[in-house]
């Protein structure tokens, strides 16, 4: 079986992040860039499975600028196959990034598709639902443990009162949440090992999608700030405050 | 044209989101129907069909939709969205599970977790954690949204809509419920509590928790917990507040033992008042919180509750 490993270029976690004077979006100048953290559970996830021998390959694929490459890169120094770079520049939702990603799964054919459940820069929490939705497959979203079978997988799902578990047959996708597992850290011989690895260009124009925008960005704000507040020196002072002044106890 | 809501509920109780997205639909489209999606859930529908400004509630009682599996979750909104110009639900693991299946089904994006209605097509919406906001403009077609319930208010329950009731639209088969873990509280939820105390890394073990609790038990709150402290195991996946967990906004948020990662910041910092206790006085916490104190949350938090407990809580 073929598990397939998207992949988001996206600002440092670290990063703090900081909005452009002129309310077009976030400064991303000079700024460093990684891989979105929950695709690094996934290609985590991919591996563990291939080194189990439930998975046959691992195909890493990342849809962004050229740099992307170096986002596949690391995939590859994790331990992924191949990789598939679809270049393209500027924002693409998720709807178009689900699209390239059917003509992918049509082409390549894998029996799991593990990605993110969300990218830390536009929050949308969408990709994997919605390729899911257009290939009519099954998804355990925001996965806390997958169990393989025969056919179908067994996969423990974070959800708002606890845990849940579904069971989906395969072809499947998963999005993955924190604690699946803990992802290794490339070592060096395996990132010269992944300098030699394939990496596939391609562009949207091959896949036949269009990656133009739907929605409009009108501006890009900061929240408003938070001032601190004042030190108390007491727990009867603390009291005392959010009873008297505050008024929320 | 009309509005649709999924409403989110436990087949017996209708969650609070339902009305506060309820609130949000009628700033997009009017007037505002609900679909309640359930197993024996028929209080559920009549409690929806008193929310204040909806007209209709359609009711698709079926074992089939108990747990809110995504792909008959996916089938029966799609066979419904016909006669709406927006479909909405809150941004809990149900609306962010099937709503993006609808969206690309109808080719349509999704604006994920709005915090405002700017106007029936421009909404505000956090992005990199919330340390900025964008506000995005849909095109033409049909709109589908999921919710930040934080920022709306709940529309009371003072309406008489009706209740229509449908049949299943069919289980594409391809997936199954097969059990939960659910935490048992008698406490009030975390996203809707009045008051929420939670613990960080500082508090070092899960047992060290049961001294939150007693807290919690005295002001009626919520316990949850930052990242740190659930990934060290002290606590479920369910008590995260933060980025990636659960987003609060109560009157009070206590703060114990927590250094203030950007990451737990997104999900509280629009609480009305922040109280912080930490011994590190550097800690980022203090950047945020109305009300700092720095001490040993050990010798800290058991006075908390004797001076709560002398002023009669």
């Amino acid at each position: 079986m073929k598990v397939l490993v998207p992949v988001k270029r996206v600002i440092d976690y670290n990063v703090k992040v900081r909005v452009k004077a002129d309310q077009t979006g976030v400064d991303l100048a000079n700024v460093k860039m990684s891989m979105n953290p929950f695709d690094e559970i996934s290609v985590e996830e991919a591996v563990r499975l291939k080194e189990k021998g439930k998975a046959t390959e691992v195909i890493a694929v990342s849809i962004g600028p050229q740099q992307a490459g170096e986002t596949i890169r690391t995939a590859l120094a994790m331990g992924a196959d191949r990789g598939i770079l679809v270049k393209v520049d500027g924002d693409v939702e998720p709807l178009a990034v689900a699209k390239i990603l059917k003509a992918i799964v049509d082409a390549e054919q894998p029996g799991l598709v593990i990605l993110g459940k969300q990218a830390i820069d536009d929050d949308s929490n969408q990709t994997g639902q919605m390729l899911a939705a257009l290939l009519d497959w099954p998804q355990g979203t925001f996965a806390h443990k997958l169990e393989l079978g025969e056919g179908s997988a067994q996969i423990e799902r974070e959800i708002d009162g606890g845990l849940q578990t579904v069971e989906v047959k395969l072809p499947a996708i998963m999005t993955v949440d924190l604690r699946l597992n803990e992802p290794r850290y490339a070592s060096l011989p395996n990132i010269m090992k992944a300098k030699k690895k394939p990496i596939d260009e391609k562009t949207p124009a091959d896949y036949g999608v269009d990656t133009t925008p739907r929605l409009k960005v009108l501006k890009v704000t900061e929240p408003p700030k938070r001032t601190s507040g004042v030190k108390v020196k007491t727990v009867a002072e603390l009291v005392d405050k959010l009873k008297n002044e505050a008024g929320v106890i | 044209m009309a509005s649709l809501v999924i409403a989110e509920h436990d087949n017996t109780n209708l969650k609070d989101a339902t009305a506060k997205t309820v609130t949000a639909a009628a700033q997009v489209s009017t007037p505002v129907h609900v679909l309640v999606a359930g197993s024996n859930a028929g209080a559920v529908a009549e409690a929806a069909a008193k929310l204040a400004g909806v007209e209709k509630v359609i009711l698709a009682d079926d074992p089939l939709y108990a747990k809110l599996v995504a792909e008959p979750m996916e089938k029966l909104i799609l066979s419904l969205a016909d006669g709406y110009e927006a479909i909405l639900a809150p941004a809990t693991t149900n609306g962010k599970n099937f709503m993006p299946r609808v969206a690309a089904k109808l080719d349509v994006p999704q604006i994920s977790e709005i915090l405002a209605v700017e106007s029936p097509n421009t909404f505000l919406r956090p992005i990199y954690a919330g340390n900025a906001l964008a506000t995005v403009e849909a095109a033409a077609g049909k709109k589908i949204i999921t919710v930040r319930t934080t920022t709306f208010k709940a529309a009371e329950a003072t309406g008489s809509g009706t209740v229509e009731k449908i049949g299943s639209a069919g289980d594409p088969g391809i997936s199954k419920f097969v059990g939960e873990e659910l935490s048992k509280s008698e406490r009030p939820e975390l996203t809707s509590a009045k008051i929420v105390i939670s613990g960080g890394r500082g508090m070092q073990s899960g047992d060290n928790f049961h001294m939150l609790d007693k807290i919690a038990d005295k002001l009626h709150a919520a316990v949850g917990a930052s990242r740190a402290a659930v990934d060290a195991g002290f606590v479920p996946n369910d008590y995260q507040v933060g980025q990636t967990g659960k987003v609060v906004a109560p009157d009070l948020y206590i703060a114990v033992g927590i250094s203030g990662a950007i990451q737990h910041l997104a999900g509280m910092k629009d609480s009305k008042v922040i109280a912080a206790i930490n011994k590190d006085e550097e800690a980022p916490i203090f950047q945020v919180a109305d009300y700092g104190l720095v001490a040993d949350l050990f010798k800290a938090v058991p006075e908390l509750e004797e001076e709560l407990t002398k002023l009669g809580y």
